[in-house]
């Protein structure tokens, strides 16, 4: 099994780099890896997406997808975008300490 | 932005020039890391030409992912494709038997064990209302599953960012009015123009 450390943070990963025990996150970690991805300081609406990213996939099982996000999150598809240019799910799913998200919608 | 430790392995998000520590790509039947198909910022372009509802989303689901992959995304709305952003017709668009072998369904196994694999038979979709009922039985399978309806699967491109743009011939030939376009629509262009807007991208054509 695959390890990443920074800052005195072990966690394990697969092989992109992705979390794959979402116990070893903590909110403390999210703010350095989103350092890591030009995206510190973390704001509270980057706070409340990553939150219910970590409240829903508790409960499902999954890592919603961006449509998720929109359809049961209530989240603005354009704000996600803009808070997490490029790749939004796949920035707050490893920002969140999740797997990336695998559902096609 | 913090530099990368050493042996650190960080997902490839596309906005870092030192990714070196970063795999782009893994391909899901080895495990191993692939190489990007091409150098610079990916660009894709999608032609949807038809407006049958079950032909209306793999254009759309495509594109959304695409977006959602930080892509440049194009989609040139052709021929009945036009459809899917024709505000009058796309929120009626139709799902038939008819023509499609590969039509089963999974219920049928309740009444005998590989009935569900079996193709229907194709004078049943010719019977009346019949395409009333697949399309009522689509949806309901589409929203099962969260996907998005037509309209709304429109919207959720604009917001996107996905660009997209109405066929000219097409506009002209079937005569709908501007004004019916989705807002998310660019503008009515030349298959030319299409050329050169879609240049250097990958292109599919559904």
């Amino acid at each position: 099994m695959t390890t990443n450390t920074i800052d005195g943070h072990t966690f394990a990963i697969n092989e992109e780099g992705f979390f794959t025990d979402r116990g070893e996150w903590s909110e403390e970690l999210a703010e350095i890896l989103a350092d890591l991805i030009g995206l510190a300081p973390l704001t509270d609406a980057h706070w409340k997406a990553l939150r219910f990213m970590r409240e829903d996939s508790a409960q499902s099982g999954v890592t919603p997808t961006l449509r998720r996000m929109q359809s049961v999150g209530g989240f603005d598809i354009r704000e996600l975008f803009r808070l997490f240019p490029g790749k939004p799910a796949k920035k707050m799913a490893y920002l969140a300490g999740l797997p990336k998200p695998v559902g096609c919608v | 932005m913090r530099t990368i430790p050493e042996g650190f392995v960080l997902p490839h998000f596309g906005d870092r020039v030192d990714s070196e520590h970063s795999v782009d790509r893994v391909s899901p039947a080895t495990g191993a890391a692939v190489a990007p198909a091409a150098g610079g910022p990916r660009k894709l372009a999608i032609i949807c030409s038809k407006g049958n509802l079950d032909m209306a989303y793999p254009g759309l689901i495509l594109g959304n992912s695409a977006a959602g992959e930080g892509v440049e995304v194009h989609i040139f709305f052709t021929f009945w494709g036009l459809d899917i952003v024709n505000t009058q017709t796309n929120g009626s668009l139709q799902f038939t038997m008819i023509g499609n072998t590969a039509m089963h369904m999974p219920e049928l196994g309740w009444l005998k064990r590989g009935w569900e694999h079996r193709s229907m038979p194709q004078w049943m979709g010719g019977m009346p209302g019949m395409t009333g009922i697949a399309t009522k039985m689509m949806h309901k399978q589409l929203e099962d599953l969260d996907i998005p309806a037509i309209p709304e699967f429109v919207d959720l491109l604009q917001a996107a960012g996905v660009h997209m743009w109405a066929c000219r011939l097409s506009f002209d030939m079937m005569k709908i009015i501007e004004a019916d376009l989705h807002p998310g629509v660019q503008g009515v262009i030349s298959a030319a123009d299409f050329i050169e807007i879609s240049d250097g991208a990958q292109i599919i054509f559904v």
